[in-house]
């Protein structure tokens, strides 16, 4: 398959440690809200109200106008049946769509493999940072992970440039895929291969890019910024991943400083993204999501919020249809789930709708099963 | 010319230590095996390093900036005489999460490795008790904030999910949601007392205190026993569950022997070596449940012996077992801070893992973007042939054989780097390449040029990320 520039892109930003769903999106008008969060509160003066009954978080000015011009698909009260309060496995069950058992393969890392089932090109999946998240692992599915897109390369340490390049020719034939060495070597051999051919593209983004977006120096924004670097570059990368700085979100104490930083970055991250990609006519073809695996418990525990469930993800771009989508979780203690939020939106239907309704892809085989879709992609 | 006494030797020092260089393989070879098990099992008989030399050089550890101390860490991991004290503390830092990017009291945390240092080897309950009392693990999983009227259950979860049960074994869970909020009743109360402020002196070390005021006296009922316990009665319970016998065992296994599934599987995936864990688990409840004794069992099973090469390297094996082969990092100096930080690059920010789960270890720690450090910093290293370790290994391979051929000069190589094996593909690769150097036996310097490119290509094998 090649890919041409307005191929559709996904590009997927995980706020890792569990976001608070409730100070994000603040039902302000509800006095149930108030009376769980008797310290863990957004003040009803402070919310910038979305409608009268929900606001965003006063410190995500951008979010809210990105709302506005009707870019933003808010998408309430999702998660999964029997929800985990572990980060390590939730997040596996995001990754994975996996909620009974314990699975390795990971969906973004399908829908490569659909993309490009013949690996035509291997960045057509890119991550950006230090570990490749499971949601794009895959076997035989080559994902690019870039810790830094300037110096990307192998045996760069080898100064003397024909000894460079005889190095290279010798790594190339020794990770080529050698047989009946069991599947760690043959892993590292098509991992070996895979960085080879990846760096040589990769190193051509940067020179090809200017911009007059200034981002925020936190790795979340460089690591965006990379990934607007990339898709602009157009080398048919199709779905471009990063993690927020792992566990950040995970705010079981003193959360209303912490919380207020991490909201300020992710809305200035998203907009500097979004202003970038339409400074270079590249943003109609994108659509950001950005998840956390759970949200946090309803009543605050004094200074934070303990693991919990039934969080929001956020659906960012050109094509969306802005709105808000399921249903706001009941704060009814009788509606609960052991005092978290009920989901009622799976996120497995949400994956559905960016697979099929965006990718153009059979969405039943990447997420084991049908699930309900969403209608917040514009057909135009 | 290949000494499989030796090849077993180096397989137990790059296991229970960072690697050895030759010099050191050939005097622990003489000395025998079970006695060099016995000297890495009793680290405190071999001369720590010289503190005072440390304190002159990196006496700001204390200051708290999580560089210096991975600098610091890097160091010691490098040249301790005491390998597996170092190893073994690695080892707990990897179950017993504590991250800086939450503490942001580094000092706090290299309390704790201390701590591991030298109660490492000891009893599992010990140990527990230890990090249920260590400033920076209840500031890191909240349980200073956990109170009689508001009950943080983080600490109490990742005790038993993370740090001594794990969820389940043989398909069975090994405690309830119950048992999760009874374990956090009974650390109400352990708490920290407050630091003193970061200048003009640098930073103090937080204490541990317990708060009889903020305890619950309650009866509680914690798998399956009664009474109003308060942390240690947890962790006495905790400590005699076949469970935590099983759950530690593993975590010995796969960190020592040979990489075994993640976490989470164990629930529902049997371990891959059922006689071993059988034994470390036995030799747990017989020793009083005595980590040196597991330790002792495990290094002397014919599993181990026979695990060569069963594990990927761990980025601090990468980068420290490459600085001991250089050798030229036995004196504290600035540039043991860039090494530490190409762990960091490598996937492991030691005093940061990720997240309180740890580093995925195993062929996670091996992705395109990893696999890429790897390989440069290594090549970038062995390539400079100026350095003590490399010249030492060329001097050798100078002495050993004149002329040497091909096939000598890359088992020569080999075994200097302590006795690797390679695929036959990848060896004929080699083969071709040295017929492209020129003559070997020319003494005129293209002969340590020659050397050190082969052992450039050799670290850049896939077999030179196995341990």
């Amino acid at each position: 398959m090649t890919s041409t520039q307005k191929d559709p892109v996904l590009v997927i930003l995980q706020l890792s440690g569990g976001n608070d769903f409730m100070n994000t999106i603040i039902p302000y008008t509800n006095p149930l809200y108030y009376d769980n969060r008797p310290n863990v509160r957004i003040s009803e003066d402070q919310v910038m109200p979305l409608n009268d009954e929900l606001g965003f978080n006063p410190n995500m000015p951008e979010f809210k106008s990105l709302y506005e011009q009707g870019k933003v698909a808010i998408i309430q009260g999702v998660g999964y049946p029997k929800p985990n309060l572990s980060h390590f496995r939730s997040m596996d069950i995001w990754h994975t769509c996996e909620p009974e058992k314990l699975a390795d393969e990971g969906w973004v890392g399908r829908a490569i493999r659909d993309l490009d089932p013949n690996k035509d090109n291997v960045l057509t999946g890119v991550n950006f940072g230090r570990g490749m998240p499971r949601a794009m692992a895959a076997p035989g599915v080559p994902v690019a992970s870039v810790g830094n897109l300037e110096t990307y390369g192998v045996l760069t340490s080898i100064e003397v440039e024909q000894e460079r390049a005889q190095a290279l020719d010798i790594f190339s034939r020794m990770y080529s895929p050698a047989m009946g060495h069991g599947p760690v070597v043959d892993y590292l051999s098509q991992t070996g291969m895979d960085a080879l051919h990846g760096a040589d593209i990769l190193a051509t983004a940067p020179g090809k890019y200017s911009s007059t977006v200034e981002y925020g120096d936190s790795s979340m924004s460089q690591y965006m910024r990379n990934i607007a670097q990339v898709h602009i570059a157009n080398l048919g990368t199709r779905i471009l991943y990063t993690t927020a700085p792992y566990n950040s979100f995970d705010t079981h104490a003193t959360q209303m400083t912490a919380h207020a930083g991490l909201c300020t970055n992710v809305s200035r991250t998203v907009n500097d993204f979004y202003e970038d990609l339409k400074e270079h006519n590249a943003s109609d073809n994108v659509l950001l999501l950005v998840f956390t695996e759970f949200g946090r418990r309803v009543h605050d525990n004094g200074s934070g919020t303990d693991h919990g469930s039934g969080g929001a993800a956020f659906v960012i771009g050109d094509a969306v249809k802005g709105g808000l989508y399921g249903e706001y979780p009941s704060l009814e203690e009788d509606k609960q789930s052991e005092g978290n939020l009920q989901f009622n939106n799976d996120f497995r239907g949400l994956y559905a709708t960016l697979l099929e309704d965006w990718m153009g892809l059979d969405s039943k085989p990447i997420v084991n099963g049908g699930f309900e879709k969403l209608d917040f992609i514009s057909k135009s | 010319m290949i000494n499989h006494d030796t090849n077993l030797i180096a397989h137990l020092m790059r296991r229970a230590g960072f690697g050895a260089p030759h010099e050191e393989l050939v005097r622990l070879t003489n000395m025998g095996y079970e006695a060099t098990v016995e000297e890495l099992l009793h680290p405190k008989d071999q001369p720590d390093l010289e503190m005072d030399v440390m304190n002159r050089y990196m006496g700001w550890r204390d200051l708290g900036y999580l560089a210096a101390n991975q600098g610091y860490w890097t160091y010691r991991m490098v040249n301790s005489p005491r390998q597996l004290e170092e190893k073994i503390c690695l080892f707990w830092h990897g179950i017993f999460c504590v991250g800086d990017s939450k503490c942001m009291a580094p000092h706090n945390i290299m309390l704790q490795l201390d701590q591991f240092r030298d109660h490492g080897f000891g009893s599992f309950e010990t140990i527990l008790n230890y990090l249920a009392t260590n400033p920076a693990m209840l500031y890191y999983l909240d349980n200073q904030l956990s109170h009689k009227e508001a009950v943080n259950e983080n600490w109490g979860r990742e005790l038993l999910e993370l740090f001594s049960m794990g969820v389940g074994m043989d398909d069975q869970p090994n405690y309830t949601e119950g048992d999760v909020k009874a374990c956090a009743q009974a650390f109400t109360g352990w708490t920290i007392g407050n630091g003193l402020p970061r200048y003009p002196y640098g930073r103090y070390y937080n204490q541990f205190l317990y708060n009889q005021f903020d305890h619950i006296n309650e009866p509680k009922t914690f798998l399956g026993e009664t009474g109003d316990f308060n942390g240690e009665d947890v962790i006495r319970i905790i400590s005699k569950q076949p469970a935590t016998a099983r759950f530690i065992s593993r975590h010995l296994y796969n960190y020592f022997v040979a990489d075994e599934p993640q976490v989470p599987a164990w629930q529902t995936i049997p371990p891959r070596d059922p006689e071993l864990i059988r034994a470390l688990e036995d030799e747990y409840f017989r020793s009083g449940y005595e980590i040196r004794s597991m330790l002792r069992v495990l290094f002397n099973s014919d599993s181990f012996k026979n695990a060569r090469f069963a594990k990927v390297k761990s980025p601090a094996e990468v980068v420290c077992g490459t600085l001991r082969l250089v050798g030229d990092f036995t004196k504290p100096g600035p540039a043991i801070y860039d090494s530490a930080l190409e762990i960091r690059y490598m996937g492991q920010d030691l005093l940061n893992p990720p997240t309180v789960e740890g580093w995925h270890t195993g062929k996670e720690w091996i992705d395109s973007g990893t696999l890429v450090e790897r390989i440069n910093y290594v090549t970038g290293e062995i390539g400079r042939v100026e350095s003590p370790g490399v010249r030492y290994i060329i001097n050798r391979l100078r002495a050993e054989s004149e002329p040497i051929s091909s096939d000598n000069l890359i088992d020569g190589c080999l075994e200097m780097l302590g006795g690797y094996e390679l695929m036959p593909e990848t060896r004929s690769l080699l083969l071709e390449h040295i017929n492209l150097l020129g003559d070997l036996n020319d003494q005129n310097g293209s002969f340590e040029q020659s050397v050190g490119q082969i052992l450039q290509l050799i670290v850049s094998t896939q077999e030179y990320q196995f341990s």
